[in-house]
């Protein structure tokens, strides 16, 4: 066992506490020594605009990153059904999950793409009016979560169809001869007993919106005008592109303490689990 | 079973349910379809502006030229050089890991399990600067080993907990008669613990190849050179040369996403189980 938790330490564990430490310094990343700076980062980065866009946009994803559960139970109910070639139909749907950030980064690219992507060729068959979602800064964001959700939702839905086949048959039939059809039986029958599935659908995809930075990096670099940058990117940004390597750490500490709220909620779960 | 199954409902609601299906379908892949479509065109018919229009010739050869003209084989090489030593030693290390926490009680235990669960979730940006330092302290950065010894040591931690949730349901009285027969712990792990793990083994193992071959933040950050690089940003790099020529790119796309896919649909079930591990209880 030790030499799991050793590797685990110090890749992982170690790290964390040398990026706090290290977020009180200025160092380009180069230079040998490093300048203590104490809070400096901090009050800087409360004042960079560039990082209030990142919050924002981490806001937007967080938010419609929930439809990915959503979407994911609503497409496992469409396909929860024994008939043929069923099969073949869930791992079609599903797939998209095994693709690379980048692979479906430039999928979406090329979906997009303002003068010949098929969604503009669709868009025009039916006589609406063009757009160019990867350069408008309103769209930018929206349209990179829709290509964010894309696999998510096939996670989820993976999870909901798992989760389906555990619901227990006879409360469906006594629920069913009381009369209970459709969205009522769905609302009070099925959820409840969804409920596992749910939690890790909603905690992989809390963790997902928080941890994208694939997509960011290969659709837009952050752009147009930073409008579409994320904290995972931002802090790429200043600590490779810029080499303010202090500075960045200063973001990833915001970002990791964002993220333990949802990592301790999953772990206090889970002990609670083990706990019986 | 919810929905009521189809097969009991009349014909007309059954084919609507089968259109409904075939268009949700169509719809789900519509960005992928795009792509495969593309990459069969040749550049002069994108030229000329025929994009969706029905491709005058199959150009199957984008996707020899990929080879011929790119780095493309050099990258793919490079991820398998990386996946599958990470692979191997994530999963060894975890099912010793896994075994310990699972069926030892010691002070410390679910801490220690705590570590690799948390560990597991954590942003990738707040080890990013301490982990590539020391990448460039031990000379290892821009090298296969900067990338391997990171993955290997970060899915431990994925590892070690699927592996500790399937050995704490293997029965502890088997290793009891165990060792009222004089099989020592080792010997235990060895021969009892080990055969039954199988499944769980190729389950994990599917599915952090793929984490590992989807790869990106890492590869970005760890490597720059074209002899190491993974197709992950060796696709993200051909990019950026060949901004004009989608029908390559999207030959590179599909290329690239081939053996995570492909691992998949053979080992679907594996796959599916070690993903939805806990999803159910």
């Amino acid at each position: 066992m030790a030499p799991a938790v050793i590797v685990f330490a110090i890749y992982v564990v170690i790290p964390i506490f040398q990026s706090f430490w290290l977020s009180l310094f200025d160092w380009d990343g180069l230079s040998p020594t490093k300048k203590f700076i104490g809070i400096s980062n901090y009050t800087a980065l409360f004042q960079d605009e560039q990082f209030w866009t990142s919050i924002k946009n981490n806001i937007y994803w967080l938010i419609l990153f929930l439809f990915g559960p959503v979407i994911g139970l609503a497409i496992a109910i469409l396909l929860n059904q024994k008939v043929r070639a069923m099969r073949i139909v869930k791992s079609l749907f599903f797939f998209p999950f095994v693709l690379s950030g980048v692979v479906i980064g430039l999928v979406f690219s090329w979906f997009y793409e303002p003068s010949h992507g098929l969604l503009n060729t669709i868009l025009g068959i039916f006589g609406l009016p063009q757009i160019a979602p990867l350069s408008d800064e309103h769209l930018v964001t929206f349209s990179i979560i829709a290509a964010g959700l894309w696999p998510q939702i096939a996670y989820c839905m993976i999870l909901y169809l798992t989760g389906l086949t555990a619901v227990d048959p006879e409360q469906i039939e006594a629920a069913r001869i009381d009369g209970a059809r459709g969205l009522r039986m769905l609302w009070h029958v099925i959820i409840p007993q969804l409920r596992p599935a749910t939690f890790i659908a909603v905690v992989v995809t809390v963790i997902g919106a928080l941890r994208s930075f694939d997509l960011v990096q290969v659709m837009t670099d952050g752009g147009p005008f930073g409008s579409s940058s994320i904290l995972a990117y931002f802090m790429f940004q200043q600590s490779i592109t810029n080499f303010r390597m202090g500075y960045g750490a200063a973001i990833a500490v915001v970002l990791f303490l964002i993220m333990s709220v949802f990592i301790a909620f999953f772990l206090r779960h889970m002990i609670r689990n083990e706990r019986g | 079973m919810f929905p009521a199954p189809i097969q009991e409902a009349p014909a007309a609601k059954r084919y609507a349910y089968y259109a409904l299906v075939a268009i949700a379908l169509i719809f789900w892949l519509l960005p992928l379809m795009a792509v495969l479509l593309t990459s069969i065109r040749s550049l002069t018919e994108l030229n000329e502006g025929n994009y969706w229009g029905m491709p005058k010739e199959w150009k199957f050869s984008n996707y020899i030229e990929v080879f011929q003209q790119t780095p493309m084989l050099r990258y793919m090489l490079n991820t398998v050089i990386i996946t599958l030593p990470a692979v191997a030693g994530a999963i060894t290390l975890a099912t010793l890991a896994g075994f310990g926490l699972a069926k030892y009680k010691f002070r410390g235990n679910l801490l220690m399990f705590c570590m690799f669960v948390g560990g597991n979730f954590v942003p990738f940006q707040i080890l990013m600067v301490p982990v590539r330092n020391m990448a460039v302290r031990m000379g290892l950065y821009d090298t296969f080993w900067a990338l391997i010894l990171f993955h290997l040591a970060f899915q431990t931690g994925f590892c070690t907990l699927f592996m500790r949730n399937f050995i704490s349901t293997l029965p502890d009285a088997l290793m009891e008669s165990a060792r009222v027969e004089g099989a020592n712990e080792f010997q235990i792990f060895w021969s009892i613990i080990l055969p039954l793990m199988r499944p769980a083994l190729a389950a994990l193992a599917v599915l952090i190849f793929t984490f590992i071959w989807n790869d990106y933040f890492w590869a970005l950050v760890m490597v720059q050179s074209d002899a190491v690089k993974p197709v992950t940003t060796g696709l993200s790099a051909l990019r950026g040369e060949w901004v004009a020529s989608w029908q390559l790119i999207s030959a590179g796309s599909i290329i690239a996403a081939l053996p995570p896919v492909a691992m998949f649909f053979l080992l679907q079930r594996q796959f599916i189980a070690g993903l939805t591990l806990g999803a159910v209880k």
